[in-house]
């Protein structure tokens, strides 16, 4: 599909929802679309983070190696969801490793592209920023409330 | 309701293993052909003899016949009912409380979301909608746990999640990879939920820090406050409004609630010293 035909269904992901069209145009320059299969992995720890995703439909699991235990899940994430931020962030490495859990259609977004776009287009960078403020936000609101272990037994 | 104060006895019918600490009752009365009836959301006293009472929400479907509860082994009370046995005798007093809002519910979609043993006093709820399928909009069962092991009703969630009319996610705050569903807090299960939310009732029971962020959710989504409903459950005694003991604020848990409508205890959930 050509960044043209991407346009209008990027504009609908939550995540880009209410960005003008001019933004939507830059940031669809940069876009793809993806399918991942059924427990294929998407990125592992350590590799570049080149790229990061939008998932449109389907479930991925953000997971750690853990020694003596192995695969821990950290978090899934399932349609209208960002997956990565590293793109962003110094030194643009994946933290962790991201798997398909189900058949996983996404679009894929080029980071270096992107941050080109938004070194060039403060105001463009700016948004996005505050977008994925929002989603770090929200993020570690949940993982407080993990680690908070409210189902334990307090006796 | 006879003496709300004088302990009615129950034969224990059955003992089912839930998870590691949890476990149901199933009771059948000693002194009447059939247990008492009651609404989804109400409790009962639980007593022990020799050792103490506890309240305990009702867990079973409003027309079983016998008086179902699903308890978990935390301290004293708790303890000694996880001991006891098929046949052994307990008293019971209630039902007390008030109920959840399954009136207000008709026509209109209901999103249930739980955590941990809140299941338990929703499961009436559940199987009253299930049962009654045609008089309810959408249905979404939101429920998070621990970890795998400490799913409640693991095989009914099961059955639930196969049947096409009922929206049922699950999640973990911790799993190993051989686990497929989510893992992440409750909360998170709330913004992709498929309801209406100006035509939905919303029921609540948890732990009250999921409780509130799971309130603070569903306003987001563009619910009001008045279509939200959730148990509390404090500490209390005497369920009949004497003693105070589970007094919150200007209400008493017992018979105030413990289900209350979202509005009208929403500045007091989250303070300190209640
Ligand atoms: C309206 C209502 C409905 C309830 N429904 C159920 C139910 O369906 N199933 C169930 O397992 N429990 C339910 N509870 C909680 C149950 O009443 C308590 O867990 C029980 O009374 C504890 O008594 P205990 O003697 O075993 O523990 P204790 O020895 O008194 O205390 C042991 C530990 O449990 C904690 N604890 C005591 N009471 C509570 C409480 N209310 N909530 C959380 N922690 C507590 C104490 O802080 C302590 O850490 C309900 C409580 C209320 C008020």
């Amino acid at each position: 599909m050509t960044a043209q035909t991407l346009e209008p269904i990027l504009a609908e992901h939550p995540f880009f929802q209410g960005l003008a069209a001019e933004d939507i145009q830059l940031v669809a320059g940069c876009a793809t679309n993806a399918v991942f299969k059924a427990g294929e992995v998407i990125s592992r720890e350590g590799e570049p983070a080149n790229q990061f995703y939008l998932l449109r439909e389907g479930k991925v699991a953000l997971e750690i190696y853990v020694p003596e235990r192995g695969q821990v899940v950290l978090q899934t994430l399932g349609a209208g969801e960002l997956v990565g931020w590293s793109w962003l962030i110094p030194p643009y490495q994946w933290r962790f490793d991201v798997r398909a859990v189900e058949f996983v259609h996404a679009f894929a977004l080029d980071g270096a592209c992107l941050r080109g776009k938004c070194e060039a287009n403060p105001r463009l960078g700016y948004e996005l920023l505050k977008r994925v403020a929002q989603v770090f936000t929200e993020r570690l609101m949940a993982t407080r409330l993990q680690l908070l272990d409210v189902y334990g037994n307090r006796s | 309701m006879a003496d709300p104060m004088l302990p009615e006895p129950y034969r224990i019918a059955r003992v089912r293993r839930e998870t590691h600490d949890t476990f149901t009752l199933e009771l059948l009365p000693i002194n009447s052909a059939r247990a008492m009836s009651f609404a989804p959301g109400q409790f009962n006293m639980l007593y022990v003899f020799g050792t103490g009472e506890s309240a305990i929400s009702i867990s079973g479907a409003t027309t079983d016949e016998r008086l179902v509860h699903t308890i978990r082994a935390v301290g004293t009370v708790t303890r000694a009912l996880q001991r006891l046995k098929r046949g052994d005798v307990i008293g019971v007093r209630g039902p007390f409380g008030t109920s959840w809002p399954m009136q207000e519910a008709i026509g209109r979609d209901v999103v249930i979301v739980t955590g941990g043993i809140g299941l338990a006093p929703l499961r009436p709820v559940i199987y009253q909608v299930l049962a009654q399928r045609a008089q309810y909009g959408k249905f979404v069962l939101l429920y998070g746990a621990r970890t795998p092991r400490d799913l409640l009703y693991a095989r009914e969630l099961e059955k639930w999640r196969g049947q096409f009319d009922c929206g049922v996610e699950i999640t973990l705050d911790t799993a190993d990879n051989d686990w497929r569903g989510n893992v992440g807090f409750v909360t998170a299960l709330i913004p992709s939920a498929q309801f209406n939310p100006t035509n939905t009732v919303a029921m609540i029971c948890g732990p009250e820090v999921m409780m509130r962020f799971t309130a603070q959710e569903l306003r987001k989504r563009g619910m009001r406050d008045e279509q939200i409903y959730l148990s509390l459950e404090r500490n209390m005694k005497c369920a009949v409004g004497f003693c105070g003991h589970c007094q919150y604020g200007p209400h008493f848990i017992c018979k105030d609630g413990p289900v209350f409508r979202y509005d009208r205890i929403a500045s007091l959930l989250g303070k300190q010293e209640l």
